[in-house]
């Protein structure tokens, strides 16, 4: 069984979804939420990083924290799958444990 | 103190400085008030967004699904208390992949170089 991961910090100002990603196993699911929606942006300089990570974890992003912002939910990196609020609460039913990464 | 004392007193260069994403923590709204505030001592009042704060004048923000009020329109105000000496990184909007066109109020964009020099102007400078 997989872990689901939450992100909710912003990856240009904390370490979080570094360690995060540090530590998930392959397969394991990674929600980003809050200011961690930031990391799921195209043409960062996170991006490629990002499009790497997807090849070996579920990457998802919370659209309604992308559209808080202002940023476009059409506008993320390849390979990142949108979630709604549905989906974050089937997804936490579906794993294993859930590791919010505060 | 009476609006008198302030005529003819001292006028300082003030900077504020966002460094922070909305939405995630208090601090950008907080910074806001206290510019607005600082717009009724006739102080010489500048604005520096850089690292996340350059995500505080996005276009295009709808905080209505997560339960919070949209300031971002607030910054579109300024002008009309004479605050419109707004100043954004580039270097933090490329970081983030953002360009000028992302956001919603008129700004200059300088370098990190020219932002450390502008710094180095003020009398007060406000971080968060």
């Amino acid at each position: 069984m997989s872990i689901l991961h939450t992100v909710n910090k912003s990856p240009f100002e904390r370490v979080n979804l570094d360690s995060c990603l540090g530590h998930a196993q392959d397969g394991d699911l990674v929600l980003l939420i809050e200011d961690g929606v930031f990391a799921a942006l195209n043409g960062t300089s996170l991006a490629g990083r990002i499009a790497t990570e997807a090849k070996r974890l579920k990457l998802y992003v919370l659209t309604a924290d992308l559209e808080a912002r202002g940023l476009d939910p059409a506008n993320v990196v390849a390979g990142v799958e949108k979630a709604d609020y549905g989906t974050y609460v089937d997804l936490a039913a579906e794993a294993s444990a859930v590791h919010a990464w505060l | 103190m009476s609006e008198e004392d302030f005529d003819g007193g001292v006028v300082k260069k003030f900077m504020y400085v966002n460094r922070k994403a909305p939405y995630g923590t208090i601090y950008a709204l907080e910074v806001l008030e206290m510019v607005l505030i600082s717009a009724a001592f006739d102080q010489d009042v500048h604005l520096a967004f850089l690292d996340d704060g350059v995500f505080q004048i996005k276009k295009g923000q709808t905080p209505a699904n997560i339960g919070v009020k949209n300031f971002s329109p607030t910054f579109r105000a300024l002008e009309g208390y004479d605050i419109e000496k707004l100043f954004v990184e580039k270097e933090s909007l490329e970081e983030r992949g953002l360009t000028e066109a992302d956001l919603l109020v008129p700004v200059e964009v300088i370098s990190r170089a020219d932002m450390g020099k502008l710094m180095a102007e003020m009398d007060v400078i406000l971080t968060a």
